[in-house]
């Protein structure tokens, strides 16, 4: 790294900084995720990480591929090249190949099914989440959201390692409510902390969907039938007031 | 309570706008209803289409294959077994296929896409059950001149080499032929048309 | 009116004296709608019996609907609300009607419920009414308890286990009567199969039974009306009250629009706020019931948690339970509570003004204290407010005999 400019060194510095984390003890404030399940470009690009980086371990077994055709504008085709793997058929459901006894034996406990994740985490703690694993003191992966969590960072590739950074005041492990923990970045991953945060971001848009695929398409019904019921009510108001035009 | 003419003909109106607006509105709200009882995305899945691998398939030889729910037959015929075909027609009751329900691209004389290769539905038109295959030419206690065909136990119907129906037997109507295509020489899958086919 | 015209008209005149010789549908549709005279100053509070009507049909419609996919076993009931949800078609639309509408069923009969505190429709000669709409009550709060635990989620399993413990409460035959309802010596699938078979069948033939009890008793006494005079003591020459108008066409018109008002809130809840903020739908029924982690934090859905917060007020397990039950079966008593002569708020003092505003508001605050966590600050509140609920009964009691009260006009005003 001889030749570095003055740019790229200020530009590293400022990825640095922005890669350190601050998060309450306990996740009780998490700042908005931004997931935006009407982008379709990023509920695709989701699909792919979530295929390539998480259906190893966690099924989605309530979700079918075939619906990936339907709801994320992409060709049938584009869907079994890409998104299906082995001998699985379209119509299928999103299983993997781990059993339940090789899981406990591997993780300790089975991966939970992430069809609903979505739901019952909600986007803003699932994007907290996937930014907050680190690298304890033990040298095993732990996750600020989860503490002492089996889950490995499964996206530290892309991400990168990030430590808890030493700080003077308090001890390292320190969880106690209301104590701030800030994680920093002490090993660079593929993506820089703007790129993982938007991979983050288009994988938790797609868990958001995957926890409820007729949403796109409730919200759009919706507009129509309210339309049509306040057309409605309106008429029967009329008639109601007519009728009782007679009443003093 | 007045009830003069011009109340009564407002009145009329906003009934019947009311009236043909909520039954519009009552339309489109029971179709999710209604809907919701078609088979779902599991049941499509599972009765989606079955690829069948017929390379090994000998001459004479019945295939059973599950689609549907159903037990649908792959018969490999011999020359012979086609040309026997045309022998029995004086036996049979709908011979041209007029009233049986096969797809346009089966209503041929040997009602097959390949002549060689019989893909029918073994559920006998009377009441269901599974006919046996007797493809052998012989008497048989049935039909003293047997040309090879099915033979079903359970109210002795009898159908031929092409699931045709004979006279005279309660089942109705010619053995179904199912939806199918070929996807090359060795496989055909139950279950799609061929390209382009109504 | 005069004689029918034309031919079509004469055929459905003879249609319906050949049924009315056989059954009295004339006879009851004039005794019941066309010639059945309700106070004509019926304000917004008048709504809410009609729409909780409407509910009772579209849980009915949409459950028969849910049951044909649902699986009531405790290994695939959760993976059948999936299916219904992403599988079945339009099954997530039917789905969200149905756990949505349980919801807006407890906000009517809530309302329903105060409109007789504020204008005395629990009054003699309406006790019965009283009772039959209080057996309703408690039927539509078991009703809504068997149903919670069906999806088998997280807070199914735990709100039944926590809910089913409260009876070993009950000293000698608390444990024994647990292992009974449970029909096992943990919450399980002989549970669930139970309470599906309760919440499918019995509950709601009930239900129904008691809806038409509650409007045959209306209709004997006719309705009470915001003024809290009785109609039938000013009656004209025809032997028709003065106040009154025919139920049909006045009142089935008004509810009409009332209903559409209420499906066109309920389609925004449905369609773009269908969990309504966790209220209506919890974040943790989202995991699939797990007997051996607890989730953080186990409440009931929004309308039982005043009495939650009753529960929780009280130090003692045993007496939480008997103060929760006497807060929910005191209102029984409420048409003997009110001995004031006077029936509507409007004419009584202000003390009854004041009683009946801290009421609500006790009500609205321990149902918010029983959704929340329960901190030492929040437990002491809701020790208050348990206080100011049940003072409402006793004051009312002693408070509302002899009291001064406005004069209450002899026809109704508007």
């Amino acid at each position: 790294m001889k030749h570095m400019s003055r740019h790229s060194i200020l530009t590293g510095l400022v990825s640095l900084l922005a890669s350190v984390s601050i998060y309450a003890a306990g996740g009780a404030h998490l700042e908005p995720s931004g997931v935006n399940i009407k982008d379709m470009a990023a509920l695709q690009r989701g699909a792919g990480v979530f295929v390539n980086y998480c259906l190893s371990c966690h099924s989605a077994s309530y979700m079918r591929y075939n619906r990936l055709s339907e709801d994320l504008g992409l060709s049938e085709e584009v869907v079994m090249e890409n998104l299906v793997f082995a001998e699985t058929k379209l119509g299928n459901t999103m299983e993997i190949a781990m059993t339940d006894e090789d899981s406990e034996r591997w993780f300790g406990k089975t991966p939970p099914d992430l069809s609903l994740v979505g739901r019952s985490r909600g986007p803003d703690w699932l994007y907290a989440y996937m930014r907050s694993f680190y690298q304890d003191e033990k040298g095993g992966w732990n996750n600020l959201f989860l503490p002492n969590t089996a889950m490995p960072h499964a996206l530290w590739e892309l991400q990168g390692i990030q430590t808890i950074k030493a700080d003077g005041d308090h001890a390292a492990d320190s969880h106690a409510a209301g104590t701030v923990i800030q994680l920093e970045l002490t090993s660079a991953g593929k993506l820089s902390p703007e790129q993982y945060d938007s991979t983050v971001r288009d994988l938790v848009t797609f868990l958001d969907y995957l926890g409820e695929p007729a949403k796109l398409k409730r919200k759009k019904i919706g507009v129509w039938v309210i339309l049509f019921l306040a057309v409605f009510t309106f008429l029967t108001y009329l008639l109601k007031a007519e009728y009782w035009r007679d009443v003093h | 309570m007045s009830s003069d003419g011009v109340n009564k003909e407002r009145r009329r109106f906003l009934i019947a706008t009311t009236s043909v607006v909520g039954a519009v509105g009552a339309g489109f709200a029971s179709v999710p209803f209604i809907k919701s009882w078609t088979p779902s995305a599991k049941a499509r899945s599972v009765g989606g289409p079955v690829e069948v691998n017929i390379g090994k398939l000998d001459y004479g030889q019945l295939l059973k294959v599950q689609w549907r729910g159903q037990t649908i037959g792959i018969l490999r015929r011999t020359p012979q077994m086609l040309e026997d075909l045309n022998e029995v027609v004086e036996k049979l009751r709908d011979p041209d296929s007029e009233d049986s329900e096969q797809p346009l691209y089966a209503n041929n004389a040997n009602r097959a896409i390949r002549p060689e290769f019989l893909v029918v539905n073994m559920h006998c038109t009377h009441l269901g059950c599974v006919p046996q295959i007797i493809p052998q030419v012989g008497p048989q206690p049935y039909d003293e001149t047997w040309m090879g065909g099915f033979y079903c136990p359970c109210h002795k119907s009898k159908f031929d080499m092409a699931g045709r129906v004979y006279k005279a037997v309660p089942a109705p109507t010619n053995l179904r032929i199912p939806p199918y295509s070929f996807l090359d020489d060795q496989t055909l899958i139950l279950g799609v048309n061929p390209e382009g086919a109504i | 009116m005069g004689k029918p015209a034309s031919s079509l008209a004469r055929q459905a005149v003879g249609f319906m004296t050949w049924i009315d010789k056989r059954l009295p549908v004339t006879a009851f549709w004039n005794e019941h709608l066309a010639k059945y005279y309700a106070p004509k100053n019926f304000n917004f509070w008048y709504y809410m019996g009609s729409l909780a009507l409407f509910a009772l049909v579209v849980q009915f419609v949409t459950g028969i609907l849910l049951t044909m996919h649902y699986k009531p076993s405790a290994a695939e009931a959760f993976a059948s609300v999936e299916y219904i949800m992403r599988d079945v078609d339009w099954g997530w639309l039917i789905r969200y009607m149905h756990s949505s509408g349980a919801s807006f069923f407890f906000i009517f009969i809530y309302l329903h419920m105060f409109r007789s505190i504020l204008y005395g429709s629990h009054r003699k000669p309406r006790e019965l009414l009283w009772v039959f709409g209080m057996v309703i009550y408690l039927l539509l709060m078991a009703e809504a308890f068997f149903g919670y635990i069906l999806p088998w989620g997280q807070m199914s399993y735990w709100g039944a286990q926590v809910i089913i413990n409260l009876f070993g409460a009950i000293p000698k035959i608390g444990e024994p009567l647990t292992e009974w309802i449970r029909g096992d010596y943990f919450i399980s699938d002989a549970t669930l199969n139970r309470f599906f078979a309760l919440h499918v069948i019995a509950v709601p033939i009930a239900l129904l039974g008691l809806v038409v009890l509650h409007l045959a008793a209306l209709h004997e006494t006719g309705s009470n009306n915001p003024d809290g005079i009785e109609i039938k003591e000013t009656i004209g020459e025809d032997g028709i009250p003065l106040d009154g108008i025919p139920f049909h066409p006045y009142y089935t018109v008004k509810d009409i629009f009332g209903v559409s008002v209420f499906m066109t809130i309920f389609a925004f809840v449905i369609f773009f706020w269908p969990e309504a903020g966790g209220l209506f739908l919890e974040p943790d029924n989202f995991v699939p019931a797990n007997p051996l982690v607890t989730p953080e934090h186990i409440k009931p859905v929004w309308y039982f948690t005043p009495y939650y917060a009753i529960l929780k007020a009280v130090p003692d397990k045993l007496m939480g339970v008997i103060l929760m039950g006497l807060s929910v079966m005191v209102l029984f008593f409420l048409p003997w509570l009110d001995r004031s002569p006077v029936k509507s708020i409007r004419y009584k003092g202000a003390w009854y003004k004041i009683l009946v505003f801290t009421f609500a508001i006790a009500f609205v605050r321990l149902g918010m204290l029983g959704m929340a966590e329960g901190t030492p600050a929040q437990t002491i509140e809701m020790r208050i407010w348990t206080f100011v609920y049940f003072s409402f009964f006793i004051l009312l009691f002693f408070l509302s005999k002899g009291s001064k009260n406005k004069p209450v006009p002899k026809r109704v005003t508007h």
